[in-house]
């Protein structure tokens, strides 16, 4: 009796997610953007614990002291101290966390409905699906700074309308790639037979055809999280967005304009934490491209 | 071309109307009362009050109120400004050759610098000198605008004393305004030096204002050269023993053109973005200062029309640079 010979071992597909780490992994500015990136969460989610001083507490005697390396500078105050006597590193230190929290909410607020319109877009091309496309090129064609001006001017200023003002401003690149992804996915065999082994319409939107739209998403969100963070801050720093004395880092700007010909650091430092958080998230979503999507990958 | 025309333009008939529609409801979704929000006047006695609503037709129902408002626009009356009484469009007008000149120069600035890096990164692929130049227009793409101002204004005007600090032109000079562009007023003029003064004020705003679409068309032309220089006609070119400088900048960079051309078409609604900041920055007279301080004020007629007056024009922009597209790419033309 012959046994049959046992079958060739199947070949070891690396699983996806695998792929993609050993793919990110590959692009060294990814991985220090994930570092910074890793660390700014830290600095928000540690701030009462991190920050030496109390963000809003003010130092009377020490008004603009320098940072501690500079003659004049006091160890208290490693970073030195705004015009009104506040520790800088302690403001950095808590801005970080309102940044990322106006970040969070604002791509969690655009990118659902975003994905909600985009998807009807996508599904009903007769009377729906156009009515919303004219409605995004409406909010297409007013730059997205003055949109956010116009809608604060309507809300009144503040951290929640903020967060609306600039989740309203990016509602449209959401629905615009959704719907183009949905259309590139909807005419494929396997929705086709999703649809004929008699999948409802909402199962083939949001089982079938969402998660195969997922990767330009994630991109999308990735860039959408870092314009917030600028334009919370081009917010703040017009004196529409989050109101002082809250230490939001482009309101913290807005102040320093003052002093720039004798404080050098209040000027400086608020913008580099912008730069720097802003830069990470942005090399974070090139790699994110390029081991997601390698359709969008800049050839190199 | 010509239906492609059609369909082009009969696209913005809807969109207009819908700007139309946002601005109107803008002013009345403002909470506070309607009368103190148009006139900017607090606490009437009823009865002006009520002849207010009645003059501006705000006891009229709504749809009506939106179709008097069309008429209006139709007729070109833009209202009037609360704080200086111009009409909003006389003041738009004036102020408009400023931002032009200045995003004019950011863009020039952007173009010639972006392509240049763009495409020397795309032929020194893979060396340091793509990896720093690409680190760079990253950072540039991430870059704060208004913190990039406050640094240069801090470096070359503070430190150096190269530049001014704000405004068009020092008041030493008189200039008669011609043309509404200080770079060709000032040369009509026969002020002494004023040209050169002109152009020391345009200097940093349009560095702070190019920044972002400099990076922009540098990131774009690179990829685009990439995609061009492994296409077949370029070998063929290379094989006909042309010059490389021909080969890059006549065969490769045209071609590469396209898709930076399109680019250009985006970055008209960001510019005008980063107008704002940049004219509030830099006390440049233009139309970001303008709106922003009309917010400020709450200058609501100004606010409603100076919006839809920048609506209509990032619109325009985009269908002139989607017909240039169409005219160079036929596949986009003939697209349903």
């Amino acid at each position: 009796m012959n046994t049959p010979a046992p079958l060739a071992a199947e070949p070891a597909w690396p699983s996806p997610l695998r792929e993609f780490c050993r793919a990110f992994a590959r692009n060294r500015g990814a991985l220090a953007a994930l570092l910074l990136l890793a660390l700014l969460v830290v600095c928000a989610l540690l701030a009462p614990w991190l920050a030496p001083f109390d963000p809003a507490v003010q130092h009377r005697d020490f008004l603009l002291a320098p940072p501690a390396w500079l003659e004049g500078g006091e160890m208290r105050f490693p970073l030195g101290t705004d015009e009104l006597g506040r520790d800088l590193l302690s403001r950095l230190i808590h801005g970080a966390r309102l940044s990322l929290l106006i970040g969070l909410a604002s791509v969690a607020l655009s990118l659902a409905p975003g994905v909600l319109l985009g998807l009807c877009a996508g599904f009903f091309p007769r009377l729906l699906g156009p009515s919303i496309m004219r409605l995004m090129d409406v909010m297409l064609a007013l730059p997205a700074l003055l949109l956010a001006v116009a809608v604060v001017a309507v809300l009144g200023p503040g951290l929640l309308n903020t967060v609306l003002a600039i989740a309203i401003v990016s509602l449209p690149a959401y629905v615009r790639l959704t719907r183009a992804a949905v259309l590139g996915e909807i005419h494929r065999d396997y929705v086709t037979a999703a649809r004929l082994a008699g999948a409802g319409r909402l199962r083939l939107m949001f089982v079938a055809v969402l998660p195969n739209c997922l990767a330009p998403l994630i991109v999308q969100a990735t860039l959408g999280f870092s314009a917030a963070i600028l334009d919370a801050a081009a917010l703040g720093f017009l004196g529409l967005g989050v109101q002082p004395p809250t230490p939001e880092w482009g309101s913290m700007l807005a102040s320093a304009r003052d002093y720039i010909e004798r404080a050098w650091w209040v000027v400086t430092l608020p913008g580099l934490a912008i730069l720097g958080s802003v830069l990470a998230i942005n090399l974070l979503g090139d790699g994110l491209r390029d081991a997601l999507d390698p359709k969008l990958k800049n050839p190199d | 071309m010509l239906s492609f025309l059609a369909r082009r333009l009969g696209l913005l008939i809807p969109t207009f109307l819908g700007v139309t529609l946002l601005t109107f409801a803008l002013i009345r979704l403002i909470p506070g009362d309607p009368v103190e929000v148009m006139m900017g006047e607090r606490r009437l006695d009823p009865q002006a009050h009520a002849e207010a609503m009645h003059r501006l037709g705000l006891d009229r129902p709504l749809h009506e109120q939106y179709l008097s408002y069309l008429g209006q626009l139709a007729r070109g009356d833009l209202g009037q400004s609360l704080r200086t009484h111009e009409s909003v469009w006389s003041e738009f007008a004036s102020l408009f050759p400023a931002t032009v000149e200045l995003a004019g120069a950011a863009l020039l600035l952007a173009s010639v610098l972006g392509l240049l890096a763009g495409v020397v990164a795309a032929l020194k692929r893979g060396t340091p000198l793509d990896h720093g130049t690409m680190g760079l227009a990253l950072t540039g793409y991430s870059m704060p605008i208004f913190w990039w101002a406050l640094i240069l204004i801090m470096f070359f005007s503070v430190q150096l004393g190269w530049t001014p600090v704000s405004g068009r032109l020092d008041l030493l000079y008189d200039v008669e305004p011609v043309t509404g562009f200080m770079l060709i007023d000032t040369l009509l003029s026969d002020e002494r030096g004023a040209f050169l003064d002109a152009l020391r004020h345009l200097i940093l705003p349009a560095i702070v204002l190019g920044t972002i679409p400099l990076a922009v068309i540098a990131r774009m032309t690179r990829s685009a050269m990439l995609e061009v220089l492994r296409e077949d006609y370029l070998r063929a070119a290379r094989a006909r023993g042309l010059s490389p400088a021909r080969l890059v900048f006549v065969h490769a960079l045209r071609n590469a053109l396209v898709p930076v051309l399109t680019v250009f078409g985006l970055q008209v609604g960001s510019l005008l973005s980063g107008a704002v900041l940049t004219e509030t920055l830099f006390s440049w007279p233009g139309i970001g200062k303008w709106l922003i301080e009309a917010i400020g004020a709450r200058d609501y007629p100004v606010v409603q029309n100076g919006i839809l007056l920048i609506a209509a024009l990032v619109v325009l922009v985009n269908v002139v640079v989607d017909i240039l597209y169409g005219l160079a790419n036929p596949r986009i033309r003939h697209r349903q």
